[in-house]
Order: C-alpha cells, then structure tokens, then sequence
C-alpha cells in the first residue's frame, strides 16, 4: 500500500522490540467479540491512483459545472474568479499540511497570514477586531447570539425574516437545545420588515442581513440605535464578502458584532463547503468572543512574532465554562481568502464590488424589460429578486435542461413558507458574461 | 543561528517578512479587471463606503509575501509530526486533485438536483463507507469538525430524550481525562457536566461510574480510545450500564485510527460518535481546518439526525432539505450549518477510503497501533510512562523521570525544535503530570520514529547536566520563545497605521 511505509521486516523486528507475537496482542483491550479477525467482508480492497481518479471523475463527470453554462445562482454562495495564485500558494504543504499553531516558534507562518486576516476582516466590516474564523456564515450567526446573550444577559433574540434561511435555522436548532428564545420574522420580499418593532426589555440582539437573502441593501443606522436604545445588541451578517467593497460596512452604521460568508473571496463554490465563517465584533466585547484570535508580541530575542491569545476564552483551557466549544475551524480556508483579498488591493477590491454591481444592474436592465417578469428589488449589490409570474421552481427546472442555471427558486431556500413560489433570486458577478445575461433573458422570455 | 546578526534581518533561507500593511503601495494591485459595464447606481438608500484601507501589492510581491511565510511553519510535508491526538498522517495528494476537478469544485449548492446527480452520489458513498466501517445505522454529514460533531451527535441525545418524554435529564458524564470540547459541548446545549473519575491504569473507574449514574443522566462522552492512548476495555458493560439507566453513549471519534477497519463502534455499544475527516481520513489539517465530523448513530438515535438528508430511488439521488413524513425526517433535529457540509473534505476522504480499501484501513491501523507501542516499548526506560500498555496508536509520559534537573515538558518540547521535530502534545491529558502525548501515526517509516526515539534518550541525557541550553531553546526556529503573557495582557489582533 502506498501510503505505509513499513516493511514486513520492519513490523518483524518492531513486534519483537514490543514482545509480542502479533499486532493482534496490541488489541487485547479491545473485546474480543468486537476484533474483527480480517478486514471488513462486503467493502472492495485498495486501489491504485489511476482507479480512484477514474471512479471519482466519474462521478463529477455527472454534475453540470457552473462555468459551463450561463449560471445566476447565489444564495448565499457566489461564484468569483479566483486568481491562479492562490490555489497555487494554497498547496504549499507548508500550509496545507500543518495544524493549529501550537508552537508558535514553528508557526509564524500560519500565525502572521491570520493576524493579517483579523486585521483585513476588522477593516472590511468596519469593526474594531475579528477572530481567526468560524467554520461558516450560519455557524458564526448561530455564535454571534450566543455571545449577544452572554454579554447581555438575556435570552431573546429577534431574528430579521429576510435572514438566510439556513442561518435562521442553524440559530434556532442551538436555541431549542441551548434554550434561549428565537422571535424570527417572515420573510418580506419586498424588503421591508419592523425589527425595531420587536425588541423589548428581554431582547439580547438583532439579527439582520444586508445584502438581505431577497438582495435589499439596507441602512442599519436607525436599527442600530433602536437596539442601543433597548440595551440590545446589533449583529450584522453579510453572506457576499465582496459588497463591502463598495457598500457602507455594518460596523460604520452602528453594529455590535458583525459576522458572515468569506467564501466570496478565494473559496471555490465546491457544493456548498467547506466555506469561512466572518466574526468580528467591537473590542469591549472581546472576552464573550468565540473562537481562536492571534496577538502580537515578542520572543525572547526582541523580535516581534504572533501567538494564540486570550485563550482563557476557549474550550481547551475553559472545558465548560469556554466561550464556545469550537476548536478546528477553517484556517485554510482564511488563507485562500487573505491571500485573494491581497491580490485584489484596495484598488482591486473596489473595482471589483463595483464591477460586480454593474454587473447586477445590467442584469436587471435586460430582465426588467420582459413581459411577465417582475424585479422586487430596488436598492440591491449584485442579487436581487425577480417575481416570474409561475412557479419558479418549474422555470428553474425547464431551463436547467436548455443548458442555463438561471437562479435559486425562492421555495428552495423557503420550502415551508407560503406565497414565494414565483420568486426568483438571480445573481451576477464578474464571471458573468453579457452573452450569459442575454441567453437567460432569451430563455425566460420564451417561457414567460 | 538566530545570534547571527545580518544587515538584511535575513538569515540565509530565513527570510524576515513585514506585515502586508508595511509592503504596501498604494495604487498597486494584483489582479486586472475589465472596466464596468456604464449603467447608473441601483444601490438605494445605501452610501458607498470611501475606500476600506487595504494594501496594494502586486502579484510578484504577493507570491514572495506567501512563500516566505510558509517558511516560517513546520508540516508534515517537512518531518515528524507526532501530536497526540490530532492524527497528523500523510495527506495524499491525488485527494487535492480530486477535490479540484471542476465536476466538483465549480458547483453551486442550490443548483436543480438534476444537475448534481454526481455529487450526492459522492456524499452518499462516503456516508456508506461509514457507516459499514462503524457497524451503525445512520450518518449526519453536515458537521464542519469534531467539536460541531460533538454538538450535532448531544443534539440528537437530546431531541430522543424530549421526543421519548420521562423525566428530565439535566446531567452528561465526561472522564477527566476528555477532550475540553465535550465538556464545553454539553454546557453549550444546558446539561451540568460531572467528571468521572479514573482509575490507576488510565481508564474509567466503573464502579464510580456507575454510582454517578441515574436517570437524570442524558448521556456519557466517553472518549475510546481514550486521551492517555488506551482501550477503555470495559465499554461494553459501560454501555450496557448507561442504556439501563435510559442514556446514551456518545463516543469522541477523535482517536478512531487505531482501531477503524479493524473494530466496530456499534460493537462497542456506542450510541454516535463523530469522525474527523481531517484527521483518521487524512484531509490536510491546513493550520487550523477545514475539517469535518459527520456523525454515525444507532437505530435508537437515527430518526433525530438533522438536515438535510439524501435519499437514493429509483429517480436518482435527492436531498430532503425540510422536514418530511413520508422521507423519514419528521424527526430530524434541525439543521447544523449552511448548505450540505464540508464537501471539499468528503472528496479527500473519499480518495482515501478508495485507495486505501478495507485491506488497506485494516493494515494502517495496525501499524498506527505499531508504531506507538514500538515508541513506547523503546522511550519507557528513559520516561516515566504512568500506565501500562499496550497503548492504541499514541504513546503518553509524564515528566516524572526529569525531576531534579530543572528541565520540564515544554522545555523537551522546546528542545525538539531544534533537533528538527514538531512536538509531542504537551500538557494534556491533564490527568498526567507534565503528560507527552506522542502519536506516530502509520504513515512514519522506522527511520523516522528510531530517529525521534535517539533524539528523545539524548535529550533526557542532556537533561542531568544541561538545564539551562533547555531554557534557552528553540535557538534554531524562524523565533526564539515567545511572549504569551504580554500577548494576553495587552491584546494587538489587528495592524494599526503607525503603530
């Protein structure tokens, strides 16, 4: 077998260095009923590489892959050019193959990328730090209100009905089990909710999404000081990384905690993961933050380097009073996304929120002009909503097989809510070309 | 090395790096884009922001910036990694390449299910090898590492709890000896966490167990193999003991190298236990993650495992993304993160489980097993190792035998940087004094381990005479031991313009 470097003469002499007859012995403790006494019958043996690429090629022969086809899909999940470089750099073994920077005299590479990586995270959400990553957008909401109510000392939080609804509901599968309160909205296709409204004396936070999941941008100035009026917190999530580069950061308009998706930038759309939860928060609020943080400091010759900091936060050092009891989180997946955003630049990254804008305008410029079709979103980035008039979801389905991935059917993100099912979400981002507008216009008009 | 002062802060191979703040240019970028199409604003009441703050490099400078960095950390790649209980093994890399295939790489999750017929054929397999290689009924796979497997397996304890109805169970039992995520898993979801105590050869005092147990207890975590590397041998009457008092056995999958393929949880009684991919799967650990721990239950548990679920028929695969009688999901918990899980992750550990085949799980095993019981066999006259073996596939010392010299486990640990090897797991499990958690895994030749055996006796010998070359290491690392405290006391996380 390839990957084992040992011999049979090398398990000869290593088991007579033990003193034992057999690997077998080294399994005593186990109980015998539960040895197996061969490999398990029914599952096929080893393979070469050759085999396995054919066999998994295979199987990704039958999916359609996004670049192939005009594709408008977004949802939380966008599709970006990333830059040859970074999958490059991303293979250095030096990254891929270490671990959680324990030792930080052997990990000031890992440990330098990440504190870059706060340092552009706080920049982009407006915020005064942020953590070395979450596992993802939802995990890091479900989070940011477990960290509302510890700091708060409440146990109610108001959920926006325009929140993703995988966001909402991996918040309200730790609220049942945690046991704090979950007052989530409808969703308002139409953009416009009272979340001010809903706070009370009980609230610990409010959750809302800009861009929200229909694509509406929105100011949370006056939300912000409506939850600071209250003695709530705001958490801001944002689910497209790139519409900080052009729209007004959450942290400038007033919220507490900020988190979101980085998958936008550096991470391939891979089916829906592994992506990069964003969390960032003001500095007061640090000690309630989960996760791990990097700090800068000296080693013993004066020369300024990187640790794990504030530690006493987490799980390893805390067990059941930690913050949270995350551990591994997504480092790679922070470098992919640290190493596209220092390619991009200041310059770059703008250019690029705004290309993606334009894009979506575009877009929207050639829909808007369809019989039957209906655009329900004013102020919006690169997504926005689009109400077809029939079933989405039938339209989706007819032209996936003319070869056009035109979008996510509102019902696939809110299967159990009523009145959505025309609604369509389409996105547009650089990687979109005007041919690609031009045949999904061709191919609703057709069947509208 | 580090004493050798240079004009350039370089030292040979060593590069010095600023931060990419101090590198740079304004204007620069690494990337050319096409102008925008001219169309007019539609971002509504919203302000665009004036500028972010980002630094400016170009590609060139971006691709030294990163390589240099890569520089300054240890991997597998370069040499011995023998952190306990993280499984640090060769990462293949026909699994990068698999992962990468467009077929794979460039597909949107919400596409029509059409049109990913290849992708959840994939979940779908791996789920399979899982759960044939666990012996277990059903598989969540949406769990992003072993902490959030933890979490999604105490979840389904508890919906089965609530669904069944009885009295209420408020209290989970964790050996001292856990992982600190069980403990910090079961606060997280209301249970009062009550250690169980061990007995002199490292395992479970069954006897005190039992004494702990009653029907407020929702379950045990019980870690097996556990942290001080053994086989808690009496599981099963462990298990038989919980599920008579209407719990549950959760298992820490953390530690399954050395037995998977060669022993079956559910033989064992286990309720659910996660695996982590990242580690008995060999998906690179990438400084800190992605990971992912999907979680196996028994037939009691499987009716409560979250979304979303796939479904195989004969129109294809498909996923059930909400709640459904006539799917079997009426049950299901809820839903643990956005999207379908790690799937990144689920192809490398596909190209692994492929390439290795039962044959091949059942010998990598068995040698991870080898090798620490040759580790332990060759190191137990030099350190003190508190409990008897056989181990599993990690070897535990505690720093008994370097009393007196002034040298303590993190100065072995410091010293090994120096001789070129990443350190054991220091420190935990903190049921042992000074604990040396040592795991070879099965992807270390002999050349390799004998040469970490004679690097471990010669510093246990400089240790009588040379406490103070100790102190003063790692001498030899891209940094010399750094400051924790000041790091804690006053908190830099960010760069700062002028700072």
């Amino acid at each position: 077998m390839r990957y084992l470097p040992l011999t049979e003469a090398d398990r000869r002499e290593m088991l007579a260095e033990i003193g034992v007859a057999a690997v077998a012995e080294l399994y005593r403790d186990v109980p015998e009923a539960a040895r197996l006494p061969g490999p398990i019958a029914g599952l096929a043996n080893h393979r070469g590489e050759l085999e396995v690429d054919r066999l998994l090629s295979a199987m990704a022969a039958k999916n359609v892959t996004a670049g192939s086809v005009p594709f408008f899909l977004g949802g939380g999940a966008y599709r970006h050019h990333v830059p040859a470089t970074v999958d490059s750099l991303l293979q250095r073994g030096e990254f891929l193959t270490a671990y959680t920077p324990y030792q930080p005299e052997i990990a000031q590479g890992t440990l330098q990328y990440l504190f870059e990586f706060q340092s552009q995270v706080a920049l982009l959400t407006g915020m005064e730090v942020a953590n070395a990553s979450m596992y993802d957008g939802a995990t890091a909401c479900a989070e940011a209100v477990m960290m509302a109510n510890r700091t708060t000392k409440r146990s109610r939080a108001v959920l926006a009905g325009n929140l993703h609804p995988h966001y909402r509901d991996t918040t309200a599968t730790l609220a049942r089990f945690n046991g704090f309160e979950i007052v989530a909205g409808d969703p308002a296709p139409a953009g416009k909710e009272d979340l001010a409204g809903k706070i009370d004396a009980a609230t610990s936070c409010v959750v809302v999404q800009t861009p929200d999941v229909f694509g509406h941008v929105h100011d949370l100035t006056a939300l912000a000081a409506a939850c600071q009026a209250k003695g709530a917190l705001l958490i801001a999530v944002v689910t497209e990384a790139v519409s900080l580069g052009l729209l007004t950061p959450p942290g400038a308009m007033g919220a507490d905690i900020v988190v979101g998706e980085g998958q936008s930038l550096g991470m391939p759309l891979s089916f829906g993961g592994p992506y990069l939860g964003l969390f960032a928060a003001k500095e007061k609020y640090i000690r309630q933050m989960p996760g791990r943080l990097i700090g800068q400091t000296v080693d013993a010759d004066g020369r300024r380097g990187w640790v794990l900091t504030l530690s006493t936060r987490e799980q390893h050092i805390r067990r059941e009073k930690a913050t949270s009891n995350i551990c591994t989180n997504s480092g790679l997946c922070a470098l992919a996304f640290t190493m596209h955003l220092t390619l991009l630049g200041e310059t770059g990254f703008t250019d690029l929120a705004r290309l993606n804008h334009a894009k979506a305008v575009q877009l929207a410029e050639k829909l808007g002009d369809l019989k039957g079709l209906r655009i329900l979103t004013d102020g919006f980035f690169n997504e926005f909503t689009i109400d077809v008039g029939r079933r989405a979801n039938k339209v989706v389905n007819k032209l996936a097989k003319r070869g056009i991935l035109a979008g996510v059917p509102a019902t696939r993100l809110f299967p159990d809510s009523d009145g959505l099912t025309d609604l369509l979400l389409v996105a547009a981002t650089e990687c979109t070309t005007e041919a690609d507008m031009d045949a999904l216009a061709r191919g609703l008009g057709e069947l509208l | 090395m580090t004493n050798a002062k240079t004009i350039s802060g370089h030292q040979g191979l060593q590069m010095d790096e600023p931060l990419i703040f101090e590198l740079d240019s304004p204007g620069s970028s690494g990337v050319d884009l096409p102008p925008p199409p001219a169309v007019k604003s539609r971002l509504g009441a919203v302000a665009a922001r004036n500028g972010v703050g980002l630094p400016g490099l170009t590609e060139p400078e971006v691709v030294r910036h990163y390589t240099r960095l890569s520089q300054k950390n240890y991997a597998i790649d370069a040499g011995f990694y023998p952190l306990g209980s993280c499984t640090m093994k060769h990462n293949p890399r026909l699994n990068e390449k698999m992962a990468r295939l467009p077929g794979f790489a460039d597909v949107h999750p919400l596409q029509p299910m059409t049109t990913v017929q290849g992708a959840l054929e994939l979940i779908d397999t791996l789920a399979g090898w899982l759960k044939t290689l666990t012996g277990m009924k059903a598989v969540a796979m949406s769990p992003a590492a072993g902490a959030h497997g933890e979490m999604c397996g105490m979840m389904a304890i508890a919906a089965a709890h609530d669904h069944r109805g009885g009295p209420a169970r408020k209290r989970v039992l964790v050996p001292e000896s856990a992982h600190g995520t069980n403990p910090a898993t079961a606060a997280a979801l209301g249970y009062s966490v009550e250690a169980i105590p061990a007995t002199e050869d490292g395992r479970i005092d069954l006897a005190a167990f039992k004494a702990k147990l009653g029907f407020d207890v929702a379950a045990v975590m019980l870690t097996n193999p556990n942290t001080c590397g053994l086989f808690e041998r009496e599981v099963r009457e462990l298990a038989e003991a919980v599920h008579e008092a209407g719990a549950f056995l959760y298992c820490d999958g953390a530690n399954f190298n050395a037995i998977v393929g060669r022993v079956r949880p559910a033989d064992l009684g286990v309720d659910a236990m996660h695996i982590n991919l990242h580690k008995t799967f060999s998906t690179p650990h990438g400084g800190g993650g992605p990971g992912s721990g999907p979680v196996v239950f028994s037939e009691a548990l499987a009716p409560f495992v979250p979304l979303p679920a796939i479904i195989h028929d004969d129109d294809g695969y498909r996923l059930i993304e909400s709640q459904d009688d006539d799917d079997g999901t009426a049950l299901a918990f809820g839903r643990m993160k956005a999207f379908h899980g790690q799937m990144g992750v689920f192809i490398r550990a596909l190209a692994y489980t492929l390439s290795h085949g039962a044959d091949g799980l059942y010998q990598s095993s068995a040698d991870a097993v080898l090798s620490a019981n040759y580790l332990l066999a060759k190191l137990k006259g030099t350190f003190n190792a508190p409990f008897d073996g056989p181990c599993m596939h990690e070897a535990l010392f505690d720093d008994k035998s370097l009393k007196g010299t002034g040298v303590g486990t993190l100065d072995i640990a410091k010293a090994l940087i120096d001789e070129g090897f990443h350190p054991m797991t220091v420190y935990f499990p903190l049921v042992v004094h000074g604990a040396m958690l040592i795991e070879p895994t099965e992807s270390e030749s002999k050349r390799s381990i004998d040469q970490f055996i004679a690097t471990m006796k010669g510093l246990a010998e400089r240790a009588k005479t040379d406490a103070a070359s100790f102190h003063a290491a790692p001498i030899l690392a891209p940094r010399r031991r750094l400051d924790e405290t000041a790091a804690a006391r006053k908190p830099v996380l960010k760069w700062k313009k002028g700072a």
